[in-house]
């Protein structure tokens, strides 16, 4: 077990930097999602912190030991690839056992840990299959014992669960998160996937750019983002967003005149946040904008209504608990609870 | 195989028997000639069934010395072809295959000259390069050897590019996990990189088995004494200019000759046809 440090932590490729400074202390057993869109450099982080890209600047401790020069094999961490890298010609057992083989571990020991490992993984009967011979949750299970066996002090996950289908996904999903708690090892995982963010992670680093916007808990983030892009990313179905001023007063009037229980600084150019399932319809009377219905999705355990505020205003949508039968068309009045709502400077993107 | 049913199945069954007698007769007269006597093969009305000296025949031509051989029985001739097709072969597959691990794997300076210089040598064959080959092999005194025999057509930019594009289709992830468990280079070469090209080394051993027993020019350059020559150059050296050719002996020889390459084709078939079909992933 250990901590994991990153300190301004860059990288660049031929003069192009991917990664801005990344400052994060990760604590002993913490299990840690870094998520982000394609391309917004979680991949190559995770991968300085394994050994498999140069740090170009900063420093990245395992414990207490800087491992900017040390080889990978030797910073004792163990890594699940998206495609699971599994070697195709040995078995499950000898894919497992190999990285303690070369370690030099006694036979009876490799038996030992692999056994163990297998027990956990439910691999046991497939131990003498060769990859090929197993479907794809197998092979991320396979993948994951040769993780464990390496008996680590981190776990780095490189989006383990894409290349599986969706429901296969929420499953492994479950097995990943109650293995983490099984064996309190620190984890750092890579998803672009938000809800696999916000189910396994203690913290979440939400990556733009390479930049970290946000480190926080999954509900901390949720319930205050601290940009647009946080705001927008974590959350689905995604957060509405609304342009509109301030007033003298402080007021803030959405674009289409609708004036909202909110105040910022007095002229000010924002963008409102409020999640789908924050907004309520409500009564004829009270309400402070309608809600022009063009599409209804019924999921059955919820609602998504789109439509757009006013006739021809800006898109929003609505998430209504249960089966609410509503026909394309109509005007439903809205409320904006206060509480919920989310209020981002227009131009730099950050929470007011 | 689909089947496909209707009145047209036996077509292509016609075509490939009438194609498979067109490369099967010569050599089915060839081995009908050495179960007969010279006398017999130039009568002039030579029978399509086959004589009754097979046993006879074919035990001279292996422990008999020939008189247009020097002397020198043919069994001799195919250990040597023997030795050298085995040489060429294995030699070509180590080489290439050392060569390409280290284009794909490694970066140093001058990797891709490296590469574009094997490559050329593709457009140079034995034939062009033979000249200053035959200069260099007798420089360092390989006339009459093995060595002289095999080494200059070891290197292949044929296997080495085929070990390239195979070596290609290895996802970077199972060399970093071969990183992260430990394996160096070595290592990683010998216990993944090699399992992994067995069929395509299988192939590549047939085909260059097959090319290096059928080297004729070379051999026929670098060989001066009889003993030191290969079975398919012996065959051209029995053909005498004047009548005294034996023929029987001719027909036993193009026929063990035959028999290694197919041997090789036949018991590596099924690694052979994997390894050309499905690269394993």
């Amino acid at each position: 077990m250990a901590t994991v440090t990153l300190s301004a932590v860059t990288k660049s490729y031929a003069g192009n930097a991917v990664i801005h400074g990344i400052d994060c202390a990760i604590e002993d057993g913490e299990f840690v999602v870094i998520v982000g869109p394609s391309g917004c450099g979680k991949s190559t982080l995770l991968r300085m912190v394994a050994g498999l890209e140069a740090i170009t600047g900063g420093t990245i401790a395992i414990g207490d030991r800087v491992v900017n020069q040390v080889e990978p094999k030797d910073r004792d961490i163990a890594m699940v690839f998206q495609n699971y890298a599994l070697y195709p010609h040995m078995t499950v057992f000898q894919n497992m056992a190999y990285g303690l083989k070369i370690r030099g571990l006694t036979k009876d020991a490799i038996r030992a840990r692999v056994d163990k490992a297998a027990e956990i993984l439910q691999l046991g009967a497939l131990l003498e299959r060769t990859p090929r011979q197993l479907s794809g949750g197998q092979r991320q299970r396979v993948a994951m014992g040769r993780a464990i066996v390496r008996e680590p002090q981190v776990f780095l996950f490189d989006e383990p669960l894409s290349n599986l289908d969706a429901k296969l996904r929420v499953q492994m999903r479950v097995e990943i998160k109650r293995l983490q708690q099984r064996l309190g090892t620190t984890s750092i995982y890579v998803t672009h996937d938000q809800t696999e963010a916000m189910t396994l992670a203690d913290r979440l680093i939400v990556l733009n750019g390479g930049v970290a916007e946000q480190i926080g808990r999954p509900i901390e983030l949720y319930e205050r983002p601290a940009s647009l892009f946080v705001a927008g990313f974590i959350g689905s179905p995604a957060m509405n967003f609304l342009d509109g001023t301030a007033g003298e007063g402080g007021q803030v009037t959405l674009a289409g005149g609708t004036l909202l229980p909110v105040t910022a600084p007095a002229g000010a150019s924002v963008t409102v946040g409020i999640r789908p399932e924050h907004l309520v319809p409500a009564a004829e009377s009270e309400a402070a904008a309608h809600l022009h219905v063009e599409m209804v999705e019924l999921l059955g355990a919820d609602t998504i209504v789109y439509g757009t505020l006013g006739t021809d205003g800006p898109a929003l949508m609505l998430r209504l608990n249960g089966i609410v039968q509503i026909a394309a068309g109509t005007a439903l009045p809205l409320g904006f609870p206060p509480a919920q709502l989310h209020l981002f400077d227009k131009t730099t993107g950050k929470r007011l | 195989m689909e089947s496909r049913s209707g009145h047209l199945s036996w077509l292509p069954h016609l075509i490939l028997v009438l194609g498979l007698a067109l490369v099967g007769f010569p050599i089915y007269v060839t081995f009908v000639g050495s179960t007969m006597t010279t006398p017999e093969i130039l009568s002039g009305h030579m029978s399509l069934i086959p004589g009754g000296h097979f046993v006879e025949n074919y035990l001279d031509a292996l422990t008999q010395g020939m008189p247009q051989l020097s002397g020198v029985p043919v069994s001799r001739l195919m250990l040597n072809s023997l030795i050298m097709a085995l040489s060429i072969a294995l030699g070509k597959m180590l080489i290439s295959f050392l060569s390409a691990y280290a284009i794909v794997f490694f970066r140093f300076p001058g990797r891709m000259a490296c590469f574009w210089m094997i490559f050329l040598t593709l457009m140079l064959p034995v034939e062009v390069r033979i000249v200053p080959t035959f200069q260099v092999t007798a420089n360092l005194g390989l006339i009459d050897t093995y060595g002289g025999l095999a080494i200059p057509l070891i290197a292949s930019a044929t296997a080495t590019l085929l070990f390239r594009q195979f070596f290609l289709t290895i996802p970077d992830e199972l060399i970093e996990a071969a990183r992260l468990d430990g394996a160096g280079p070595l290592r990683f070469m010998w216990d993944v990189l090699l399992p992994l090209s067995r069929t395509n080394l299988a192939a590549l051993f047939v085909i260059l088995f097959v090319y290096g027993w059928n080297q004729y020019l070379w051999p026929l350059l670098v060989t001066n004494t009889a003993s030191m020559t290969t079975l398919v150059v012996g065959i051209k050296s029995m053909l005498t200019v004047d009548a005294n050719t034996p023929w029987h002996l001719v027909m036993a020889m193009a026929i063990l000759a035959m028999v290694p390459p197919a041997a090789v084709v036949l018991l590596m078939q099924r690694w052979f046809v994997k390894g050309l079909v499905d690269a394993e992933k």
